[in-house]
C-alpha cells in the first residue's frame, strides 16, 4: 500500500475546450513522519523476531558443533550417552523418540479423524458449537496434567491390555515382550510397565485434541454446494463424506497429523513421567524402557559438564531439525491443498 | 434448471398403468424403531456373546480386552442385522456412523475422564483455604494438607506469564502487522523462520536459554528467565495466529481508508486492528494458554524452590507446571493430593484465560454496542460543533482550517478514484 501523492496540475493550456492537451500527471510516493516512523518499527520489529529466532538455531548449531565434531558420524548410530567418555550418540533415543510419535499418532489420527467428523457432520446443530470450543479447550490443557493422569491411572489399567497384546499379536516382533512369561500367573506387571506404548498413549491423548481441531476446521469448511449435489445425487451421508468432505479435507487432515507429529515427538514432561530410560535401541514398545531426546534433556542438563551440555545441544539439535523437517512438510502438503494455507 | 418440454410430435403415448399404487410420502427424517431396535439389538447380542466367550471359552481378565472384543462383534453383528433390511452401501453407512460416534464418545469421555480425574484426585486439597494463601516452605513432606500451600507458584506463574506477554504481545503484533503491511522479500524470510519456530520443542528453547543467559552469561536461575524461555515459545504462535488474522481483513476496508487521505499508521490503528480485535485476542490467548502450561522450559531455566519468591530477577521462582511436576515426583499421598490440585487450579486458569477471551473478543467489530454507539456520537456532535466554529470566523489565507479541511486540501488522492468530475461526460 502507497500513499500516492499527484503533483499540482498542468497550468490549463490557454485553448479551452479541447482535451488533448492533458499532461499525464507524475505520481510518486511521499509518506508522512509518522508512517515512515511506523514502518521503521514494523522492520525493526520484523528484524527483531528474525534475530531472534535465527540466533536460537545458529547457537544451537554453535554450541552442538563440539559435540558433533568428536563424535562425527558415530553420533548418529552410537547407542549409549557417556558423553565425558566419548561414547555417545543418539541411535537409540531418536528410535525410542519416533517410536513414541509413531505410537501415538496411529492412536490419535483415527480417534481425531472421527471426533472432528462427528462434529463436523453427525452432531446435531445445537450442541456443535459446545463441542467445537470443548475440544478447543481440551487442546489448551497443560501436557503435565495429561502426564499425572498416565502416570496414576493408566499405568496401572493398561497393563491388562499390554499383556493382551503381546500375548495375542506377539508374532508381530515389535509386540514381544522379552522376559515375559504369559503362561506364568505369578508374573509381575512390571515388565510392561514404563514402556514405549504407554508414553505413546498420554502423547495421543494430548494430542488428539490438536489434530481434531484442525481438521474439524476444515472439514467444515468443505463446500455447501458439493455437499447438497452429492446428497441431492442420492448419496449417504458416508458416501457425500468420503467422496466430497474427506477429498476437500485430505491437505488439512496431513497437516494436522503433521502438526500432531511435531508435538509429539517434542513432548518432555509426560514422557519423562511415564519413561523409565534405557539406551539401548527398545523395539518392544510393550515392554519396560524407552527413551525419548526430550525426557534425555531433562534427565541430563543439570548434571552436565560443559562437553556433555555440548552433547545435550547436539540431540536437541537433531530433535528439532526433525521436528522442522515435518513442519515444513506439513505447510507444504497444506498449502497446496484446496483448502488452503489459512487454518 | 432445466424444463423438458413435451414434444408434440411424439407417437401416442403408452396408457399409464395403474400396477403401482398411489405414493406414500416418503420420512426423510427422524429415527425409526427399527433402527433403534438393531442397534440395541446387536448391543444386547454381542455383550452375551463376549461373555459367554470370556467366561466359558478363553481366560480373557483384562477390562479392555473385553470391551475390544465386545466391539468387534458389535459391530459383525450390527452389520448383519442391517444387511438383512438394506442393500450394501446403506450398511456401510450405518456402520460409519455408528463407528463415527464411537470414537467421538471415545475421545471427549476420555478428555472428560481426564479432566474429572484430576479433579477427583485434588479434591482432597482443594477445600482447604490455606492451600491458596500459604507457600511450602514450612510444610514437610509428612504435613498434612492444613498447612501449606501453591501460592507462591500462582504468584510465579502469573509474574513469569506477565514478563512473557509483555515481551510477546507488542514484538508478536508488530511483526504480524509487518508481515501483512510490508510484503516483500524479507517479509517472507521472516515469515519462513517464524513458522520453522513454531516447530522448537519446548524443552530445546529451554536448553537454548539455559545455555545463554545462565551458563554464557551468568545470569541466575531467575523468573526472568523463564520468562525468557517461555517468550521464545509463545513468539512464533502469536505472529503465526496474528498473521493469519490480518491477511483476513478485506483489501477493500484498508482501501477505502487509503482513498480517504489516511496513512498506513492510522489506517493500521483505526481500521485493521479493531476489524481483527476477536481474532487478535484469540491468538493472545492460545499463545498465553501454551505460554502457562510450558513445564520443562522453567524446569531449566528457573528452578523449584519451596517458599514465596516475587522478586523475578533473582533466584529460582516455580510455576504452576513445575509445582505440579514437584509434588507427584515425592511418594506422600499429601503431596500427591496437592499435585492434581495445582493441576486443577492450573487447568481452572487456564479455563478462565478461554472464558475471557470469548467475553472480550467475541464481540465483532460491526456489532457496536450501545456505549460505543453513544460516543461515536458524542464524537461527532462535537466535530460538528468545530465545524461550525470555524466556519463562522473563518481566517483569511489559504491555513488549514480544521482537521477535516486539512485533510481535503493537503492530502493525496488517490488517483484511481472516480471523482464526480471525471464521471460527468
Amino acid at each position: 500500500m502507497s500513499i500516492l501523492e499527484i503533483d499540482a496540475p498542468a497550468p490549463p493550456p490557454p485553448t479551452a475546450g479541447t482535451g488533448d492537451a492533458d499532461v499525464p500527471r507524475r505520481i510518486g510516493t511521499r509518506r508522512s513522519a509518522s508512517d515512515r516512523a511506523f514502518r521503521a518499527v514494523l522492520l525493526a520489529a520484523g528484524g527483531a523476531v528474525l534475530a531472534t529466532m535465527g540466533f536460537v538455531g545458529c547457537f544451537l548449531l554453535l554450541r552442538a558443533w563440539d559435540a558433533l565434531s568428536r563424535a562425527g558420524w558415530s553420533f548418529l548410530t552410537t547407542q549409549a550417552w557417556e558423553p565425558d567418555s566419548g561414547n555417545f550418540g543418539i541411535a537409540a533415543i531418536l528410535v525410542g523418540t519416533v517410536l513414541i510419535a509413531t505410537v501415538a499418532v496411529t492412536v490419535a489420527v483415527p480417534l481425531a479423524t472421527g471426533t472432528a467428523l462427528y462434529i463436523s457432520e453427525y452432531a446435531p446443530t445445537r450442541v456443535r458449537q459446545t463441542l467445537v470450543s470443548i475440544v478447543d479447550l481440551m487442546a489448551a490443557i497443560p501436557s503435565v496434567v495429561f502426564g499425572l493422569w498416565g502416570f496414576f491411572f493408566l499405568q496401572g489399567h493398561i497393563t491388562g491390555l499390554a499383556r493382551w497384546l503381546s500375548t495375542t499379536f506377539g508374532w508381530f516382533p515389535p509386540f514381544q515382550v522379552p522376559g515375559a512369561d504369559p503362561h506364568d500367573p505369578l508374573a509381575t506387571a512390571t515388565v510392561y510397565t514404563s514402556s514405549t506404548f504407554i508414553a505413546g498413549l498420554v502423547v495421543a491423548m494430548m494430542i488428539t485434541p490438536v489434530v481434531a481441531s484442525i481438521m474439524r476446521e476444515v472439514f467444515s469448511q468443505a463446500p455447501v454446494g458439493e455437499r447438497e449435489g452429492a446428497l441431492a445425487l442420492g448419496s449417504t451421508r458416508w458416501g457425500m463424506v468420503r467422496r466430497v468432505v474427506l477429498p476437500y479435507g485430505k491437505g488439512g487432515m496431513i497437516g494436522g497429523t503433521m502438526l500432531g507429529l511435531g508435538r509429539a515427538l517434542g513432548e518432555t514432561i509426560a514422557v519423562y513421567m511415564i519413561i523409565s530410560p534405557v539406551f539401548a535401541i527398545q523395539w518392544h514398545v510393550l515392554a519396560n524402557g524407552g527413551s525419548s531426546v526430550s525426557s534425555l534433556i531433562a534427565l541430563r542438563y543439570g548434571e552436565s559438564t560443559p562437553f556433555g551440555m555440548s552433547a545435550l545441544m547436539a540431540a536437541g539439535l537433531a530433535l528439532f531439525l526433525m521436528t522442522l523437517v515435518i513442519n515444513f512438510a506439513a505447510s507444504s502438503v497444506v498449502a497446496r491443498s484446496r483448502s488452503g494455507a489459512s487454518s | 434448471m432445466t424444463t423438458v418440454l413435451d414434444r408434440p410430435t411424439t407417437a401416442a403415448q403408452p396408457p399409464a398403468r395403474e400396477t403401482t399404487p398411489r405414493e406414500t410420502r416418503r420420512q426423510l427424517t427422524g429415527v425409526r424403531v427399527s433402527d433403534l431396535l438393531e442397534l440395541c439389538g446387536s448391543a444386547v447380542a454381542a455383550l452375551a456373546m463376549t461373555a459367554f466367550v470370556s467366561t466359558q471359552l478363553a481366560p480373557i481378565t483384562s477390562p479392555l480386552a473385553f470391551v475390544a472384543i465386545a466391539l468387534g462383534a458389535f459391530l459383525a453383528l450390527y452389520a448383519l442385522l442391517v444387511w438383512m433390511t438394506s442393500p450394501g452401501v446403506a450398511v456401510r453407512d450405518r456402520l460409519v456412523t455408528v463407528v463415527v460416534h464411537g470414537l467421538a464418545f471415545t475421545v471427549l469421555a476420555a478428555l472428560v475422564f481426564v479432566v474429572t480425574f484430576t479433579f477427583a484426585r485434588g479434591a482432597k486439597a482443594l477445600p482447604h483455604l490455606n492451600f491458596f494463601t500459604q507457600d511450602m516452605s514450612l510444610a514437610g513432606p509428612l504435613d498434612p494438607l492444613s498447612t501449606g500451600g501453591i501460592a507462591h507458584a500462582i504468584v510465579g506463574t502469573l509474574v513469569q506469564i506477565t514478563i512473557a506477554l509483555a515481551i510477546t504481545v507488542p514484538l508478536g503484533l508488530l511483526t504480524a502487522v509487518f508481515l501483512t503491511e510490508m510484503p516483500g522479500r524479507f517479509a517472507r524470510l521472516v515469515r519462513t523462520v517464524v513458522e520453522a519456530m513454531t516447530a522448537l520443542p519446548s524443552i530445546v528453547a529451554g536448553l537454548f536459554v539455559y545455555a545463554t543467559l545462565i551458563l554464557a552469561l551468568g545470569i541466575p536461575k531467575s523468573g526472568v528467565a523463564a520468562a525468557t524461555a517461555i517468550s521464545i515459545m509463545m513468539l512464533p504462535i502469536m505472529v503465526r495466529s496474528s498473521d493469519v488474522v490480518l491477511r483476513l481483513v478485506p483489501s477493500t476496508l484498508k482501501e477505502a481508508s487509503y482513498a480517504l487521505g489516511a496513512g498506513q499508521l492510522r489506517t493500521v490503528w483505526q481500521v485493521v486492528l479493531p476489524t481483527t480485535r476477536s481474532g487478535l485476542t484469540t491468538a493472545v490467548i492460545l499463545a498465553t494458554a501454551r505460554g502457562i502450561g510450558e513445564t520443562s522450559p522453567v524446569l531449566l531455566t528457573s528452578g523449584f524452590t519451596a517458599s514465596m519468591n516475587t522478586n523475578p530477577t533473582n533466584g529460582p521462582m516455580v510455576s504452576l507446571p513445575l509445582a505440579i511436576f514437584q509434588f507427584v515426583k515425592s511418594p506422600e499421598p499429601t503431596m500427591v493430593a496437592r499435585g492434581f490440585g495445582t493441576a486443577a487450579v492450573l487447568m481452572l486458569l487456564v479455563l478462565a484465560l478461554f472464558v475471557t477471551a470469548r467475553v472480550v473478543g467475541g464481540r465483532t467489530p460491526l456489532k457496536v454496542d450501545a456505549r460505543r454507539r453513544a460516543k461515536a456520537a458524542r464524537r461527532a456532535a462535537r466535530d460538528e460543533a468545530r465545524l461550525e466554529r470555524t466556519s463562522r470566523h473563518r481566517p483569511r489565507g489559504r491555513r488549514p482550517l480544521s482537521r477535516l479541511d486539512e485533510l481535503i486540501d493537503d492530502e493525496p488522492v488517490h488517483p484511481k478514484t472516480p471523482t464526480p468530475d471525471q464521471e460527468q461526460p
